[in-house]
């Protein structure tokens, strides 16, 4: 098992410098690299030739992804093109967390802004993730226990209409009901906008209130679509030989689901988890800005329509690694559950 | 008693079997038997005459008109689905919203089906240190989230290309930006399926057979394997034109999509949420229409997936 | 001798969206105490839904057992509670099935399958259990058994899984033990093997079995009993050395027929039974056989014929009975 683990760790760098290479790629046909590794507005040629040398960009473009990737303070810089070298490099490389300045918020590190979002965001998508985990798992076990019944066929119907709307229309919807109608008919109604009440303040009752709209939209159809692959994956469990040479050992109904039937459904369920990540980190750009949530999505999205690359890099490089993480977390799982992969 | 004996024991067979039906009769029969997957199929019908009927009642130039003065119109006779912010006629304004989002839908498809199946097929195919190359690049692809990456690319793209007249009819050059973009985002899954498919096909013996008669590779690919794994791109590709659609609506919708005044059901729900106590009319109907002709896509491919191959050899995505 | 099991006028039915199938039409045995039965037949007669109906492993829907009675120990098994029934699988009666690669859970140890049927049916502790299950796996002939009970099934041998499962089906010391075609997926050599070795067990624990396959060179090593079902229907049963010597129902005989023989001359075809088997959804009326049959005459193809003594302690079920391979 622990060779396992430490193959996919080793095929998890080439990945990770794979990925580092694209979006480098992607960094250098947008936006002045200047301004944002430099930090302050520049006029004068001579600030902006020597700013240049010192950020390294008059290197070549592989030399540049080098210092990208981990600065250049380790580097003698040439400066006043006298032939000796005078300083050190004052980058330190994504592999260190400097992503630049950011171009909007002028004097602010990246990094910084996005740190300051990521908690808000986590708060959104944990209790999200687990929501889905947990109900897409009920449901879809309980709709293949009870194939054919109407349960089912509703159930299936409803999966189908939630899985094809998009989360916009979906928290529209969900807002315009919840929100809008709700307080019209004079009922109790959620928020709608941002993390908190400003009046009343950042307290753990008005985070959870605010955030019920904005996970059952993110939640609703990844559920319905997952539910439908739990239940599929199920029934062909259901139908193998296996759990019919365990029922006629004697095993009870019970007995056989869960420690016969669960473990063999549970191998791609896991892989399916691993692959919904990056659509739910993708997909909390819409959900916050659509509700005004304070978190990386609005940032991501607030600056990038207004050209502030190394936030947006930054954002998209942290999003992918999350990404990578949790493919190597869901891998481990995944060969811990399967004797098969863990023994080739 | 009685006997037209054969004292050897061998009977004579009177009776022919039915003959088999051929494949598309098969497949045709199974998926009849889906009913949600013939209603998807009227329904989509249905969006499409009203995207293309659409403009035998309403030009183009009119869905382009802006009067303020009657901006966030509550529907009525004259404009039975409302005006937006700016005083246009949303009916309109969703048939040829219509026209863009579907044409974006199955353009960004074959785009996606083009590039999935090259990929995957010459991975799955050659093998070897091109197949890990293709797909380390797959996974890498994979792993950058696909919305923010869309966001990014159309951000940067957008406004490169110059407005097209096609037909008369002029588009915003960011139609073809983001069809690309999609298409060059979405491809992943496919490619991941063909070069499954492709690995256990070439062991076959008729790969086999027609290497040794000479056959080039290329045709071995196209001609030989390629028309064994049909099932699984046919529904790929189904599902990816609801993808795509609503791929666009979410990038159209945050304002890096596709940009005004062309239309598309996707940014015309642009800002609709801040006017969402006082016009709802304004995302109602063509989040409605993205829904409906999702939704019907999901159909018809669920009941082509079960209909093409009823063991669901397809892995599901 | 004493009955073990019996099996009376058994009917058994599959809705499918095609139609009715009717897979099993009024099957009636008996299996004696310490003896062996065996069931022979082609593809799709029935054979295998009937043992599975008296397991009630039948999934219904869309299977239904519209008649019948399984009569064992003095109790109806198609009218047990659900608890009851549990009781006497894996314990009284055990089951082994034909491919071992998909009947043996792949995610877990073969020792913790063999071990779950000794601890909910013996009720001991998990290592006395443990104990038990590695003797099970040195009887049936798994080498380093101690080391094996932590493998899993892709790590063994077809022929070796096949022993897992027989291991899995004596755990408990069933009185009887049910094989369908459990050497069907194996290699002649191995089947032989396995064979050989349940003849070896049966002897040791006295226990009665009933073993299903295709192959009547099989039957010939194990059976004490045969009977011979098509479409549903029993259409021949004797003592093994009868079915062998005197077959009466065509379709035995064309079995027998269609065996490749060692002394036959060598450029001689091999017989076939022309045909293919009935749709058992819309069944004929008649003998099911008789498209088939060279010996049919017109009475065939009305009435079904019924199982019927033709001799001492052997029945066939038609109207032309064949002797030496002459009708008579």
């Amino acid at each position: 098992m622990v060779r396992y683990i430490i193959r996919r760790l080793l095929q998890a760098i080439p990945l990770l410098l794979l990925i580092s290479i694209m979006i480098f790629v992607l960094l250098q046909s947008s936006g002045d690299p200047l301004a944002s590794m430099g930090g302050k507005r520049l006029t004068r040629p001579e600030d902006r030739a020597r700013l240049a040398k010192i950020m390294g960009l008059d290197q070549p473009i592989y030399m540049q992804y080098i210092y990208w990737l981990v600065g250049n303070d380790w580097v003698q810089i040439d400066v006043d093109n006298d032939g000796t070298l005078d300083t050190y490099g004052t980058r330190k490389g994504v592999i260190r967390g400097d992503f630049g300045f950011s171009l909007l918020s002028r004097g602010k590190l990246a990094l910084d802004l996005i740190l300051e979002r990521l908690p808000n965001t986590m708060v959104l998508m944990i209790p999200a993730e687990i929501i889905i985990l947990f109900f897409s798992l009920v449901v879809g076990i309980y709709s293949a226990l009870r194939q054919y019944s109407l349960t089912d066929q509703v159930i299936t119907t409803a999966s189908f209409i939630g899985y094809s709307m998009p989360i916009f229309f979906v928290a529209l919807a969900s807002m315009y009901i919840f929100a809008v109608n709700f307080r019209k008919w004079g009922l109790p109604y959620l928020p709608t906008v941002g993390m908190f009440d400003p009046k009343v303040g950042k307290t753990f009752s008005q985070v959870a209130i605010h955030m019920i709209l904005p996970i059952f939209s993110m939640s609703l159809v990844s559920i319905s679509g997952y539910s439908r692959f739990v239940r599929s994956q199920m029934l062909e469990v259901i139908s193998q030989d296996y759990i019919r040479t365990a029922y006629a050992k004697g095993l009870s109904e019970r007995m056989v689901l869960i420690g016969h039937a669960l473990k063999n459904a549970a191998i791609p369920f896991v892989t399916l988890v691993g692959i919904d990540i990056p659509f739910l980190l993708g997909g909390a750009v819409i959900t916050e800005t659509i509700f005004g949530w304070p978190g990386m999505g609005r940032l991501f999205i607030d600056h990038l329509t207004r050209y502030d690359t190394p936030v947006v890099m930054g954002i998209l490089m942290l999003i992918s690694l999350a990404v990578v993480f949790f493919q190597l977390l869901t891998d481990i799982v995944y060969g811990w559950l399967d004797p098969r992969i863990r023994y080739n | 008693m009685e006997s037209n004996l054969k004292p050897t024991g061998i009977p004579v067979i009177t009776d022919i079997e039915k003959p088999p039906l051929s494949l598309s009769q098969l497949v045709f029969l199974r998926f009849k038997r889906h009913k949600m997957a013939v209603a998807g199929i009227f329904i989509l019908i249905l969006m499409i005459f009203y995207s293309i009927g659409g403009t035998f009642f309403k030009t183009e130039a009119y869905s382009l008109v802006t009067d303020t003065s009657i901006r966030l119109n509550a529907p009525s006779t004259e404009h039975p689905f409302g005006t937006d912010a700016v005083g246009r006629d949303i009916l309109a304004r969703t048939i040829f919203g219509g026209q863009i989002s579907l044409l974006i839908g199955l353009v960004a498809m074959t785009l996606e089906v083009i590039v999935g199946v090259l990929i995957g097929a010459i991975a799955g195919y050659y093998g070897g240190i091109l197949d890990s190359l293709l797909m380390r690049f797959t996974e890498a692809m994979l792993n950058i989230p696909q919305i923010p990456l869309l966001l990014v690319l159309g951000k940067m793209l957008s406004d490169k290309i110059a407005p097209l007249s096609i037909f008369g009819r002029q588009f915003s050059g960011s139609v073809v930006v983001i069809i690309a973009v999609i298409g060059l985002t979405s491809w992943m899954g496919l490619a991941r399926i063909v070069r499954a498919n492709f690995l256990s096909l070439r062991e076959q013996e008729f790969v086999t057979a027609a290497r040794c008669t000479g056959t080039k590779n290329w045709s071995i690919i196209f001609e030989h394997i390629l028309p064994n794994t049909m099932a699984p791109i046919i529904v790929s590709a189904t599902l990816a034109v609801a993808n795509a659609i609503i791929s666009e609506a979410y990038v159209s919708f945050l304002g890096v999509g596709v940009m005004p005044p062309t239309a598309t059901w996707g940014n015309m729900l642009n800002g609709a949420y801040t006017y969402i106590e006082s016009a709802p009319w304004l995302w109602i109907f063509p989040g409605g229409f993205i829904v409906l002709t999702v939704l019907s896509i999901n159909f018809i491919g669920d009941g082509l997936r079960d209909a093409l191959d009823p063991r669901a050899l397809t892995q599901s995505e | 001798m004493e009955a073990l099991l019996e099996v009376r006028d058994l009917k058994v039915q599959f809705h499918t969206l095609e139609g009715i199938v009717q897979a099993v039409n009024g099957v009636s045995f008996v299996v004696e105490k310490g003896k062996t039965l065996g069931i022979v037949g082609e593809s799709g007669c029935g054979k295998s839904v009937t043992v599975l109906s008296v397991m009630r492993l039948i999934p219904e829907p869309p299977g239904k057992i519209s008649s019948g009675e399984v009569l064992f120990e003095d109790k109806d098994l198609l009218k047990m509670e659900k608890d009851a029934i549990q009781e006497i699988r894996g314990q009284k009666i055990a089951m082994i099935f034909q491919d071992p690669m998909t009947s043996l859970n792949p995610v877990l140890t073969i020792g913790k399958q063999i071990s779950e049927a000794i601890i909910i049916h013996k009720n001991v502790s998990k290592d006395e259990a443990y104990k038990q299950a590695v003797n099970l796996l040195e009887l049936v002939g798994i080498p380093q058994a101690e080391a094996r009970y932590n493998d899993y099934p892709h790590q063994f041998s077809g022929g070796m899984r096949q022993r897992v499962m027989i291991a899995m089906g004596l755990s408990c010391n069933p009185s009887l033990l049910i094989a369908d075609e459990p050497t069907t997926a194996l290699d002649v050599t191995i089947q032989a093997q396995i064979v050989e070795l349940t003849k070896n067990l049966q002897s040791k624990f006295g226990m009665s079995v009933i073993w299903i396959t295709h192959d009547l060179g099989v039957v010939a090593e194990i059976a004490d009993r045969v009977i011979v079902m098509y479409a549903g229907y029993i259409v021949e049963e004797a003592d093994v050395f009868k079915i062998f010597e005197n077959p009466v129902h065509p379709y035995t005989l064309s079995l027998l027929k269609s065996l490749p023989r060692v002394d036959s001359r060598r450029y001689e075809r091999l017989a076939i039974i022309a045909g293919s088997p009935p749709d058992c959804i819309h069944m004929p009326t008649g003998c099911p056989f008789m498209p088939r049959c060279g010996y049919a005459i017109d009475r065939c193809g009305v009435e079904n014929p019924q199982l019927l003594n033709v001799g001492e302690d052997h029945k066939a079920a038609c109207w032309v009975e064949v002797k030496n391979g002459r009708a008579e």
